[in-house]
């Protein structure tokens, strides 16, 4: 009994952004995540492997140890991604900038956001520390000294947007545009940054990540509707790829951290937070990110190996 | 799905005769359609049609009864493709890999960590559901020795996997009266398999060499009056699974194709033999329709993650998870601790809790009932309000628990702070961050004098 699957293909299509000096390219896909029996994904999801500017000292074992030799140095960390665990983007964040923290000065956040795109042959994205008024000043300061680069810039979010839209505009930089969980808030911010004068073709969307067990299915959700609209509605404002923050969350949830000691019920904490972090992000990849951020060499390792399975022909 | 009215007029004998009550039988096929008649009205209707009809209203996707007592589960019933849309019926099935090749301390070791595996987490029980026992040295006595052994151990469900029917005979000898998963009848043992599922009416898988096979074995085994099904399409490899689970879910919501309308089986164990890898198959099983997955890995570090994305996938779009509205101890907190309220949306719950535990702060945190939303809805909606907070705080008995008598609020409601102090005449209404993330910094700077 032969069986046809119902197929659903799409005259519309994700938005191809180009990265870097270009030769890396994000989204370009007309079906939903790896539905590739019904149309083609051109641009593999790529993984951007975070690197942090503020030496975290805080993060537990399971992540801090495969991390030793790099985690004081980001330019290292860059360059051990790109040679060592196949990034093909590194997502600098540039934590040090926080208020509320060390409050490192734009020109110093800029010299190293300059020297970490300087050092690695494949595009940078650089996120601040999330403090609305800090990234402003600090993404305009990194936008003048990646001049030529073409980063992703962000995250711009409704209070800051025209800030880092202008920098990003005035540079010709990418821009990561971040709402909180919601469709329709995307849009917005979307249409507000293309009034600016953003090429929505510069743009990528971070709808906002909750991990594994933290607001998962709230993102799982938005991400597949995004795709749903954008491909079968074909509403040009959905038809941004998608990013996932997968590891910060990840690390944050209580679950990935905690150790054995204190949590028997929950198993060796080496190897939870690693699943916890690929669960977070193949979970997302399969609703539609088109760009996850993450941590863990295990897990981006394992990782890339579901994306190159199920990207083969 | 339902017949549409004009689906169901072509099905009556368009005679019009009035006997329904109704002027035409197009009336009353609307009416059909809608709900308000039955088709017992009718006195005209052919057998035919009423085979359509019934075949029409049944669900798309079967529901399959897998164990028995306390550990018994339910499987399949899926009536949406996507989440959003409408909740997921019956979380995945997480099964654990055990075999007759393993020695006896393997056995015991993973029969066990597979028993205990289970958690509770946001008001709800989790755990695996079942042990996958396979026969690998074709030797009946041993397999049969094997699951009587099993069986003494736990409660779980069974899932004996052996293709030869006399082993299976001896299975179903040991352990048939715990309802167990038969694992498989295939295109070439399909008729004495059947038969021995059907002996006793247990479940049963039916597995393909692929979707087209698959739809074969599926539309026999329905011909021999099985009605338990499980569907292994018998790929072993992402792509193809991916492939293959989407296809058979579409068939059936989609296409009201039959042979595919039973739960799905999927075995990352059998797909990899690196561990992370397995669990990223796993996962992904789980968010795309498979509803049963057996996996190699028994310990918890491996099947509590799993659980809590069927969890996650499984919760209902439309309905907020909620935590227990009472006061929390974040840390060891003492008289001099914080005391801090926000609502039982399970969100804010593990947010705030994750920030205050982050800050080192040991803290009370109260959770006040607001219906599962978020600190903004709720206060919207009159559920985070003066008086609702001034109750839950005086009937908490936390003035019983601190010296001090004050109380943080969260920042987005700071427009309450001064008609929550008039109803808490006894406390001091603070005004903490608006975001969860510079909680850590509020608190550590917080004193109680
Ligand atoms: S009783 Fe049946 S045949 Fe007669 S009018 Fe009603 S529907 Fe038509």
């Amino acid at each position: 009994m032969a069986f046809e699957i119902p197929k659903e293909t799409s005259e519309s299509r994700i938005r191809e952004v180009p990265l870097g000096d270009g030769s890396v390219k994000v989204g370009g896909e007309n079906v939903l995540p790896f539905y590739l029996f019904e149309g083609e994904m051109p641009n593999r999801p790529l993984i951007a492997v975070e690197v942090y500017d503020d030496n975290p000292t805080e993060w537990p074992a399971a992540v801090a140890e495969p991390l030793k030799d790099v985690l004081a140095d980001p330019v290292a960390w860059a360059k051990k991604a790109q040679d060592e665990w196949g990034a093909d983007l590194i997502a600098l964040r540039l934590k040090s900038t926080d208020p509320k923290g060390d409050d490192n000065t734009p020109e110093e956040a800029a010299k190293t956001a300059k020297a970490v795109a300087e050092a690695v042959g494949i595009p940078v994205m650089v996120y601040g520390s999330e403090d609305v008024e800090k990234d402003g000043e600090v993404l305009k300061a990194v936008a003048a000294a990646g001049e030529g680069k073409n980063l992703i810039l962000g995250p711009a979010l409704e209070d800051n947007y025209k800030t880092i839209g202008a920098a990003a505009l005035g540079y010709k930089h990418t821009v990561a545009a971040k709402t909180p969980i919601d469709v329709n808030l995307a849009k917005q911010l979307n249409i507000l940054l293309s009034n600016l004068g953003v090429d929505v073709g510069t743009i990528v969307a971070d709808p906002t990540t909750g991990a594994l067990g933290y607001g998962l299915e709230y993102t799982y959700s938005v991400m597949e509707r995004f795709k749903i609209a954008a491909l079968r509605q074909d509403d040009a404002m959905t038809q941004m790829p998608l990013l996932a923050d997968a590891g910060i969350e990840s690390w944050k949830a209580k679950e990935a951290k905690a150790p054995a000691a204190d949590e028997p019920q929950w198993g060796d904490e080496m190897k939870r937070g690693v699943i916890w972090e690929i669960l977070t992000a193949t979970t997302l990849l399969i609703a539609g990110a088109d760009i996850l951020l993450m941590r863990h060499p295990d897990a981006i390792r394992t990782v890339r190996k579901v994306i190159d399975t199920l990207i083969a022909q | 799905m339902a017949l549409s009215g004009l689906d169901i007029f072509k099905l009556l004998p368009k005679t019009n005769c009035g006997e329904c009550k109704l002027p035409t039988c197009l009336a009353f096929a609307m009416k059909l359609a809608g709900g308000q008649a039955k088709l017992e009205e009718c006195p005209h209707v052919s057998d035919e049609a009423k085979a359509a009809l019934a075949d029409a209203a049944a669900p798309p996707i079967a529901e399959v009864i897998i164990g028995q007592g306390a550990k018994e589960f339910k499987t399949g019933a899926e009536l949406v493709l996507f989440r959003h849309e409408k909740r997921f019926v019956n979380p995945t099935g997480m099964a654990v890999l055990i075999s007759d090749a393993m020695s006896d301390d393997e056995v015991k070791a993973k029969v066990e960590q597979a028993d205990k595996d289970a958690w509770e987490r946001v008001g709800q029980h989790l755990e695996v559901k079942m042990l996958a026992v396979k026969c690998e040295s074709g030797d009946a006595g041993k397999f049969k020795d094997l699951l009587t052994k099993v069986n003494g151990m736990t409660e779980l469900a069974l899932m004996p996997m052996t293709e030869d029917p006399e082993v299976m005979k001896a299975a179903v000898e040991a352990v048939g009266d715990k309802n167990p998963l038969l694992y498989c009848a295939t295109a070439a043992n399909l008729e004495a398999m059947g038969a021995i599922a059907k002996e006793k009416n247990l479940p049963l898988v039916v597995r393909g060499d692929g979707l087209d096979s698959l739809a074969e074995v599926s539309e026999k085994a329905t011909g021999m009056e099985l009605k338990n099904l499980v569907l292994d399409p018998g790929t072993r490899n992402l792509k193809e699974t991916l492939e293959a689970l989407i296809a058979i879910r579409r068939g059936a919501l989609n296409s009201k194709f039959k042979p595919f309308g039973f739960p799905t089986i999927a075995f990352p164990c059998e797909e990899t033999d690196d561990v992370y890898f397995e669990g990223a198959l796993s996962g992904i099983y789980i968010a795309k329709y498979a509803d049963i997955v057996v996996t190699s890995e028994a310990d918890a570090w491996m099947q509590y993650p799993l659980q809590v994305e069927i969890q996650n996938i499984y919760t209902d779009p439309q309905k907020p998870m909620a935590v227990d509205a009472k006061f929390y101890e974040i840390g060891t907190p003492g008289p001099d601790s914080p005391v801090l309220v926000t609502t039982n949306f399970s969100l804010t719950y593990f947010i705030v809790s994750g920030e205050i535990e982050a800050s080192k702060v040991d803290s009370w945190l109260g959770i006040v009932d607001s219906e599962g939303q978020s600190v903004l809805t709720a206060w919207a909606a009159g559920k985070f309000v003066p008086d609702i907070i001034a109750k839950f705080i005086n009937t908490s008995g936390i003035a019983d628990k601190v010296n001090h008598r004050k109380l943080v609020i969260p920042g987005y409601v700071a427009q309450i702070s001064g008609e929550l102090d008039e109803e808490l005449t006894n406390w001091e209404v603070l005004i903490g961050p608006r975001e969860a993330a510079d909680i850590s910094a509020y608190l550590r700077n917080w004193s109680a004098s």
